[in-house]
This record gives C-alpha cells, structure tokens and sequence, in this order.
C-alpha cells in the first residue's frame, strides 16, 4: 500500500473533495462509497479527531472529522458533513469532509511536494500537491489520515 | 452411526477422502511415474491410514497398508520402479482399504474382508526378481478372474460389484491370480457399507469456519434488519405487508438458530477424553474414581468449547487429584470405596452451565483461609470476617494453592486463577460450592456464543450503551427522596447501602467525561460484577434488555479501554458497548472499599510496614478525628438514640433481630461529644458471627491513608496518630474499642481452625 508506488503512474484518478475552503483528493481505489447525512454516535474519551461511529449497513465504521485531523476549525454549525467511506487493508473507515466533488485525472508532472509553508501535522497527512488550473489540489494520505 | 466411536467416524471421513484422492494420485502417476510428489502423498496417506489403524486395532487394514506402504517407499525412494503390475497393486490395495472401511463403518469391525491376497499381491510386487515372470502370471490371471467374474471387471472396480458370488469357483490359476480374487469377496459387507458410507462420507462437508463466520454475521445483519421491518410494519395496516413481515420475521429467528447450530457442537467433544484422564489419575493417584457424565448432548459454540477444553481438564484433574479421597479414607468416612465424579452440563437461560462436581472430602474453609494468609493473599483480620461461601473463592487468587506436596499432577500454585481468568475471557463465570465431607461443585457458566449476546442498554447524556448481561447482578432504581437518603457522599466517593452493605457508586456520566441529562434526582444504579468485585453504575435510563450482535471497534477506539466493542440496535443506531471489566478497574482504581477486594488485603500484607489504607473518617466530638480502618468497617448505619437499651451496664441495640452491643467512641477515647442527638451514627462491624456498633459523631471522609501514621502517642485505645487531610487525626485501636463494647468478641479464636468457623455458624444461629 505504498503511496509512492501508486504516484508512479503519469496519470492517476483521485476522488476530490472540499474541506474548509481547500480542494483535497483521494486515490479511487481506496473510495468504497459516499454517504450523506448519516447519524454518527458520539465516542466519549477518544481522540478528537473520533467524530463517532456510523452504522453503514450493519457495519460499525468509525468516522474520521477530518478538519480536526487537519487542524483546521470546526466545521460551522448546520453544516453537514460528507461521509466519505474508505478500504484500507480490508477495513472500513470513513471520514467527515465538507462536500464531494468530482474524479479528476491528475499528471504527475503536476505534482509537487506540500509546500513549505504547510504546518506540521497537516504536512505529514499531504503527500503533495497537483497544480492544477486555478486550483491546488491536495493529495490526502489516507492511511496516516485514518492513523492507521 | 450412532454405534461408532467419534474417533473411528473421523477417520473414516478422512480417509475416503484421501483415498479417492489416492485413486486420482496413481492414476495420474501411471502417466508420470516418477512424479515424486504424487508417490509422496500417496505414501502419506497410507502411512497416515496405516498409523491410525493399528492405534485402532484394526489389524488387517494395518498389514494392507503396512506392505503397501513398503511397497511406496520403495518407489519414492527410486529403490524400485513402477510398472503396471505395482501400480495394479497399489490399487488393488486402495480397494482393499475401502472394503475394509466399508466393513468397519457397516459392522464397526473388520468383518470378513480377507486381506492375505493383497497383501501377498503387493509383496510379490515388492520382489524385485520375480519380476518378470509373475508379471507374466498376472496377465495370464486377469483373464481367468475375468472368466470367473459374471462380467469382466477392471480391478478397481471390483468392490462395486455388490453382487458378485462370494464363493468365486477358485480356478486352478497363478497365486497372483487367486489373490486378485479375494478383492470380491469383500462385495458381500461392501454392498451393506456402501450406502452407510454415504451416511458418514457424503452427509458431512468441511466448510472452512470462516465461511460459518461470514454467515453469522450476515444472519446477524438479517435480524436486524428484520427488527427494524418488523417495528416498521407493526404501523402499517397493509394485511399482506403484516403477514409478509411475520413470515419473514419467523425464518429470520429460524436462519439464525439454524446457522447457530452449524458452530455448535456436542460438549461430548471435549467431554470423551476424560474418562482416560480421570483413569489415569486415578492410578496414579491410588484412587478409585469413577466418572460419571450428565448432559454430553449439550451443544456450544465451538470457539467456546475450545476454550473451555482445558480449564475443564484441570478442574477434573484437581477433583480426582484434591477432591476425591482415597479409598481407605473413604471407607473410614462411611462411604462408597468409589469415588464419583460427575460432569454436568445444561442449558440454562441462554447460558451453558457446566458443573465438575465430586464426593470426596470437600474444601475445608479454614485450612483455605490458614493458607491464604500464609500466602500473604489475605490478612488474618480480613479473613476472619468473611463467610466461609467468601473464604472458598479465595482459591481463585492468582498463587493459590492447596496441595500440601508439589505432586505432579496440580499444586504448582498456577491453577484455580487460570482457570478463572480463561473461563472470563470468554464472558463466562466460575463459582465453587462446597459441603465439608460431602464434595465440592466447581460450576462453570459459559455463554452460548460470543457473536450474539445478551446486554442491557442504558442511556447516559442522551446516548445509549449497551452492558452485557452476565455482569449485570441487579437493578436498583432510587426516586429522588429515597436516593437523598441512601446515597452517601464520603469524600467525593458515592455509596450506596445495598441492603446493609457499601456499594461504591461510579458515575457513567462522569466516567465518559459527559453531563447526565437526569436533574430529576433520580438514581438508577445497575450493580456489577467483574472479577469478584461489585459496583453500582449510575446511569441515567435503563432502556431495554435485547440481544445484540457484537461487532468489533477499530483499535483506536478498542486503546480507550472502555468499551468492548459496539453494536447496531434495532432501530439502526450504533450504541457502544462498555466494558465492565475496564470500567471497574479504571472507576475503581483507588482500591475498592468492599470486602470482597482481596488484592487490598494482599497488599497490605506484603507491606505492612508501609501501609497504604482506606480510613473512615469520623468526628467523635470535641473536634477530634478519629481514623478507622475501612476494612474493619462492615456497615454504616444510624439508629435512634431512644432505641438503646441497657443490659447491665452496657448499652445495646436491637439490630436485624439481633443484639448489638454498642461502644460510644466519644466516651471510650475520654473526648466530651454531644450525647443528647437524637440520631446516632454507627460503625457496624461484624466478625465471625458477633457485630458490635461503634457509634461516632458524625461520618466524615474516606480517605486513602498515607501511612506515615504511627506516632509516639501512647493514649488509651488509639494506636496513634497520623496527619490526614492537613489535621491531626488519631488512630482507633479497633481492637480496644470493640473489646469495651463486647469482651467477650474475640473469645472464639480467629477463625483459623475449622472449630473456629463451625463456632462462628453457631453463634450465628444464636444471635
């Protein structure tokens, strides 16, 4: 599951979403599903970045907010959440975006490392950005998202 | 197949699968007949067949599979070649076995199944000199044997044909020739055994046990989807929608019972081997013990049986070992020179309960109670006050142990508490019962299956968590008057009286770090048990009891340590499921207040000097402080002053159909308390039968006493004194104090001597 191995590829396809005004991707294959408003019971005394557990058709799945991972702040009230539900060694986890946007084909010659200014735990959970037109795209780590 | 040993079952169904592997292995081996690998397996199997035979005692199977297996090794070995004439042996071998587990199967014997041909067969095959020629007879044979044989039948047919005169004319033909015939004969069991093998062979499949989990957790899901159908259409009026939804509510409940079963199995599985070992032992032993066993039909679930196999092995071992006496000593008690043994087991409220019970001399209370203390396991003090029922489960502490002699069966001091801790691990209990002279029942309660259990769900803060039921003891539901009264405040600690005794209160809300939504004053408390200690826990709503399918939660989660896993509830949401045994060691890490916490009393007792204790708190008037030992506190009560009663010159109480003698602490200690309250505070504490009430000012604290306590003060009936909590607090010689209200308290020894205890009953029985 070595995320250099699967940048090799010229061209590759994230699953992108928004979060807090940033525009960050996914690879495809790791997207099992995206879900809306689904209830998520609250885990006392875990980590903040623990929004819950979502039952996702029988499944218990713990749900990632991941503005919390990324420090950014919280998202405003009202808002609801994304669930953006991920396989990773054949188990389910899902995190909490803003809102879902398309499957974009990136190049890696787009590709550039995060930039220097990015602060540190958000930098060790981006692999790297793709500079694409008007817009930096955001390679999410998935597995150090999920902490796994 | 009932007849058949379960033993002789398995290997039949082992081995008709691997022979019909064999047929295709030396088929495949006449084309490429130096494929090692294939001459491997197939002398695998005849050497695991071989094996399995003669530890069965089925001789003949063994001497066919013991020259055949010559025969192989030659062949692996390069040592001979094969040509058509071994591998005609090598089947004719293969046929032979069959006929054989035919017979055994239909007759659980070998019956009539000659083997003298296909063992000489197979032997002429292995002479390597003879080769030529009696190659040459075999052709010329066949022939014959066809002529003899109504229709002309390939030899590895020869068995299915049912029908086959059993007295074959035995023409004048070649040795070889006259071998090849005997494979017939074994027509007439084979045509009684063949559709009994079907019975073993072909009406079982192995199905990989995860597949069986797979579709446990499915049916699982199934349920509660049908739950939620079910709840959905009980608002529906739609008539066919209702009968629909009760159909499919009643083959879900069968589904789920039916995939149940599949990982269910016999408790026999592990039970058949104990005979051996209880016999075993019993010689060893010099014993005469007879096994008796109750209830071997009892089905659970197989990861479970797994893990009972062994605690219940030791158990056995320890009763025949400890529990049965020797004859001699048997027939001096007036009992059979036989010992029995007796395993039970049955279902009982979706559990399984298994029982180990024997009749032989039963534990002895007091020599368990001299040996705990000697251990360090329990101090004299603590141990004095426990009821003989409390004494026996202190066999269960880790470094216990009764033997007199290390023997090589049990008492290497591991035992007793890994049997205990196994049996939790999987959510079971274990309990001891004992009658002195008469025998002892170690009772195991063992959950049906771990995928689906019972649980109570409560609501804290708005959220619902599920609590499984094996650790739920009782439910106590206080209104808002009644918990004012009955809950106490002691230093931020919470207790409640549950019926006389200390039960210390954890908050879940508090625990989880949230607020309870329940301003009403409501208490509902779910008292606990986790190993061996008892709390209450105070949540907000209890809401149901249901079964819950247990999922497992990530290993983030899993770190927090309080929750086992999660579950979905009927109506789609995912509750939490809290771990009692966490919950209590994280709540209660500040040593629990009640008796049953031995580990305190251990501790105390191996650093005596430095004690680290509990104390009660109490005023005694005239600002003094007074410092008691929580552990020799039994009760708190309050009674009413104008219920004292003097005898004599002492004050006493009618308590609990009792006399209770009463010292007043203010008086004995010299201080100037105030005497005209109309309730007065009582420090009940109970030993061996005999209470007496101290009676205090007011309860003040409990307080983890540091133990830098011992000073120089040498004032009657304290000890000392020691800084608590910034002020001076003195010491109470509990000793002292309970000798003036009761001189005669400790007038029957602590009860280390069996005397000591059965005193203690009857004084019991007095007051």
């Amino acid at each position: 599951m070595s995320t250099a191995t699967r940048t090799m590829p010229a061209t590759s396809q994230l699953a992108t979403f928004w979060l807090d005004g940033d525009l960050f991707g996914v690879e495809v294959e790791h997207v099992q599903e995206v879900l809306r408003s689904q209830s998520i019971t609250r885990v006392p005394l875990a980590p903040p970045a623990v929004a819950g557990l979502i039952n996702l058709r029988g499944q218990v799945v713990t749900a990632i907010e991941l503005r919390e991972r990324l420090g950014r702040p919280a998202r405003p009230a009202g808002e609801e959440p994304v669930v953006i539900v991920v396989r990773l060694h054949g188990e389910a986890v899902s995190l909490l975006v803003d809102s879902i946007a398309d499957v974009v084909d990136v190049d890696l010659r787009d590709f550039e490392a995060p930039p220097d200014t990015m602060d540190g735990t958000a930098r060790e959970l981006i692999r790297g950005a793709y500079k694409l037109s008007g817009q930096l795209l955001l390679a999410l780590d998935v597995n150090r998202a999920v902490g796994s | 197949m009932e007849g058949l040993d379960d033993i002789v079952e398995e290997f039949l169904v082992e081995s008709h699968e691997n022979l019909d592997q064999l047929d295709q292995d030396l088929v495949a081996l006449e084309q490429d007949p130096r494929s090692r690998d294939r001459l491997s397996s197939i002398f695998r199997t005849i050497h695991t067949i071989k094996g399995t035979s003669g530890f069965l005692a089925f001789n003949r199977l063994e001497e066919v599979a013991h020259v055949g297996e010559n025969l192989l090794s030659r062949l692996r070995d390069g040592a001979l070649e094969l040509n058509p004439r071994r591998t005609d042996a090598l089947l004719q071998m293969v046929d032979t076995i069959r006929a054989l587990l035919a017979a055994i199967e239909a007759s659980g014997g070998e019956g009539t199944v000659e083997v003298a041909g296909t063992v000489l067969l197979i032997s002429a095959a292995l002479e390597e000199v003879a080769e030529e020629p009696v190659e040459a007879s075999v052709e010329e044979a066949a022939p014959a044997v066809a002529s003899v044989v109504p229709s002309p039948a390939p030899v590895p047919e020869v068995e299915k044909l049912p029908a086959a005169p059993p007295q074959a004319p035995t023409a004048p033909v070649a040795p070889v020739a006259a071998a090849l015939e005997h494979p017939v004969e074994p027509g007439e069991p084979g045509a009684g055994g063949q559709p009994g093998r079907r019975a073993v062979a072909d009406s079982t499949i192995r199905v990989d046990v995860d597949l069986l989990d797979a579709l446990m957790l499915l049916v699982g899901e199934l349920v509660l989807t049908r739950n939620q159908i079910v709840q959905y259409v009980g608002r529906q009026t739609d008539q066919d929608l209702v009968r629909a939804s009760q159909r499919l509510n009643l083959i879900a409940s069968e589904l789920q019972e039916g995939v149940m079963k599949t990982r269910m199995q016999p408790i026999d599985h592990i039970w058949s081997k104990l005979p051996r070992v209880v016999r075993d032992l019993g010689l060893q032993c010099g014993k005469n013990v007879r096994l008796e066993m109750v209830g071997r039909e009892t089905e659970l679930d197989k990861t479970l049986l797994e893990a009972v196999k062994d605690p219940l092995t030791h158990l056995v071992r320890n009763s025949v070992d400890h529990g049965v006496e020797p004859s001699a000593a048997r027939v001096a008690a007036g009992k059979p020179a036989e010992g029995v043994l007796t395993l039970r087991a049955r279902h009982e409220s979706g559990q399984v309960v298994v029982e180990v019970a024997d009749d032989g001399g039963g534990i002895d209370p007091a020599k368990v109670g001299a040996k705990a203390v000697e251990r360090g396991l329990v101090t004299a003090d603590a141990l004095a006050r426990m009821t003989p029922a409390d004494v026996l489960q202190l066999i269960f502490l880790p470094g216990f142990s009764t033997a007199a002699a290390v023997t090589n069966v049990s008492g290497r001091g591991v035992g007793m508490d890994v049997v205990k801790t196994n049996i939790e691990s999987i959510g079971g209990t274990i309990e001891v019962e004992s009658v002195p002279g008469q025998g002892t029942c170690t009772r195991l309660r063992i959950p049906l299956t771990l995928a689906i259990v019972p649980a109570l769900t409560i609501e804290c803060a708005g959220d619902r968590y599920a609590i499984p039921q094996i650790s739920l003891q009782e439910l106590v539901a206080l209104d808002a008057e009644k918990a004012a009264a009955a809950v106490e405040d002691v230093g931020g600690a919470s207790v409640y009286r549950l019926r006389g005794e200390l039960l210390p209160l954890v908050h879940l809300a508090d625990v989880l770090g949230l607020a309870s939504d329940r301003h009403d004053g409501h208490v509902v408390i779910a008292v606990l048990s986790s190993e061996g200690r008892r709390f209450g826990l105070v949540v907000d709503r209890v809401i149901n009891t249901e079964e819950i399918v247990v999922k497992a939660v990530g290993g983030q989660l899993k770190s927090i340590g309080l929750y086992s896993g999660a579950t979905v509830l009927g109506d789609g949401a995912v509750a939490l499921i809290l771990d009692v045994q966490a919950l209590a060691r994280r709540a209660l890490r500040a040593e629990s207040a009640e008796r049953q916490e031995h580990r305190l009393a251990a501790a105390a007792a191996t650093s005596s000097a430095s004690e680290r204790q509990r104390m009660l708190l109490a005023a005694i008037g005239g600002g003094r402080r007074v410092a008691i030992p929580l552990d020799t506190v039994t009760r708190l009560e309050q009674v009413r002053s104008e219920t004292v009663e003097r005898v004599g010159s002492r004050e006493v109480v009618q308590y609990r159909g009792a006399i209770l003698p009463i010292v007043r602490l203010d008086r004995h200690l010299g201080a100037f308390g105030d005497s005209g309250r109309e309730v007065l505070e009582v420090i009940v504490y109970a030993d061996h039968g005999r209470s007496v009430a101290i009676v205090v000012e007011e309860i003040l604290d409990i307080v983890d006493g540091e133990a830098a306590v011992q000073s120089d003060i040498d004032d009657l009936g304290l000890l000392g004194s020691a800084v608590i909590g910034d002020r001076v607090t003195e010491l109470l010689d509990v000793r002292a104090a309970i000798l003036a209200a009761d001189p005669m308290f400790y007038a029957t020894p602590p009860a280390l001597g069996g005397a000591g205890l059965e005193v203690a009953t009857t004084h019991l029985m007095e007051v």
